[in-house]
């Protein structure tokens, strides 16, 4: 809600707006369908979500997958229908700030769980009875029962 | 006209107002300088107006908050498997309860978007009835939350237990946390509302507490996703 002072009519657009503010022409009525629709789109992802988490008759590596993307849906049902952002000049500020923190947080997130991932499977301390590995090149790490060839290293 | 005669013009402070133009190249604009708006926050238009310098203010802090919550999630997603031989997700978690929570929280979000619709149309009893649902569905939400983790701690799994539940512990009630300054905030709106009216602080104050209740539904949506939904499956 910008008060322009007997400005030209076409400078609102030009102006900004806040985060999460309605545009001023909005009534009560009109800004209540943006909120009833937006209900409605999240409470249907989150039936979705939940019904996928429960589900059995999905492919079990499609779940989280469906999960996220339903996840990142919602998100984009609040922050359009709920906090109002839009692709207007007036929301440019608004949308690059929220595109910078976008990018942190996958970079944060992606990043960890990317380099934990491999730091798991690379580095993995030699567990009895689990994955052997050899300590030195072509020295078993336990004696082998019976080996066919009689050749040092397992590989 | 030159851009020297411009500013010669103009600072005596003299009756003829004279724009001082700040883009003497007229970059983006038209060579005669037409076409440059006049709308505040933008060239001569002058600074933005408060309110919008007081939303993207904390719509900036509302951010940074969101990327501290993923450096949780990020902990939580690695120390997952972490169980040290105790509970896992799956053992633990009580889905249907966690939809109930996410219903719950979503409701109170609306409410809170119509309490900024009755803010703005100027009506109070409608803002005050739409404030008071909006409280009432928030704690009902703490409550559960709060009863979860009593649950958990009853059953021998505190955050101490491992380092998956301490993880879960840290992410969920950071979020819970926040939640409950919400509350506070919330009934601190009503009040000032109620005692000095529709003043432009008072509803740049009420304004940024949407933002902030908003904000904490898209972190919860984060929350079921990542910590309840995928936690279980694992």
């Amino acid at each position: 809600m910008s008060h322009t002072q007997g400005s030209a009519p076409d400078d609102r657009a030009h102006a900004d707006i806040a985060p999460g503010d309605e545009y001023a022409h909005e009534e009560f009525g009109t800004g209540l369908r943006s909120y009833v629709i937006g209900l409605a789109l999240a409470l249907l992802l989150t039936a979705a979500s939940f019904w996928v988490a429960q589900t059995r008759i999905m492919w079990a590596p499609a779940i989280p997958v469906a999960l996220l993307t339903f996840a990142i849906a919602q998100m984009g049902v609040h922050l359009v229908f709920f906090l109002h952002l839009t692709s207007g000049p007036d929301n440019t500020n608004n949308i690059m700030a929220l595109a910078f923190g976008v990018l942190i947080v996958f970079l944060l997130f992606g990043g960890s769980v990317w380099i934990m991932h491999h730091m798991n499977t690379n580095m993995m301390a030699p567990i009895e009875g689990g994955v052997q590995m050899p300590l030195q090149k072509g020295v078993p790490l336990q004696p082998q029962p019976a080996m066919p060839h009689g050749g040092g290293g397992h590989h | 006209m030159s851009d020297s005669a411009a500013i010669s013009g103009g600072l005596p402070g003299g009756a003829g107002v004279v724009p001082i133009r700040r883009d003497p190249h007229h970059v983006g604009h038209h060579a005669a300088g037409e076409g440059e708006t006049r709308a505040p926050g933008r060239g001569i238009g002058g600074p933005a107006p408060k309110r919008i310098v007081v939303a993207y203010g904390f719509w900036i802090f509302l951010l940074s908050d969101i990327v501290m919550f993923s450096a949780f999630f990020a902990a939580f997603a690695v120390l997952r498997g972490g169980t040290a031989g105790g509970p896992t997700g799956a053992e633990l978690f009580d889905i249907t309860n966690v939809a109930i929570e996410t219903v719950l929280l979503l409701v109170s979000s609306f409410a809170c978007g119509v309490a900024t619709l009755a803010l703005n149309a100027r009506r109070p009893l409608v803002f005050q009835a739409a404030m008071a649902v909006t409280f009432l569905f928030g704690a009902g939400f703490l409550a559960l939350e709060l009863r979860e983790f009593a649950d958990l701690i009853a059953r021998d799994a505190g955050p101490s237990r491992s380092a998956f539940l301490s993880a879960f512990f840290t992410v969920v009630g950071c979020h819970g946390l926040h939640v409950t300054a919400g509350l506070l905030w919330l009934l601190t709106m009503m009040a000032q509302v109620f005692a000095k009216g529709f003043r432009p602080d008072i509803l740049r104050r009420v304004m940024c507490f949407s933002l902030f209740w908003h904000a904490l539904d898209i972190v919860w949506v984060a929350v079921f996703t990542v910590v309840y939904l995928m936690g279980s499956a694992a």
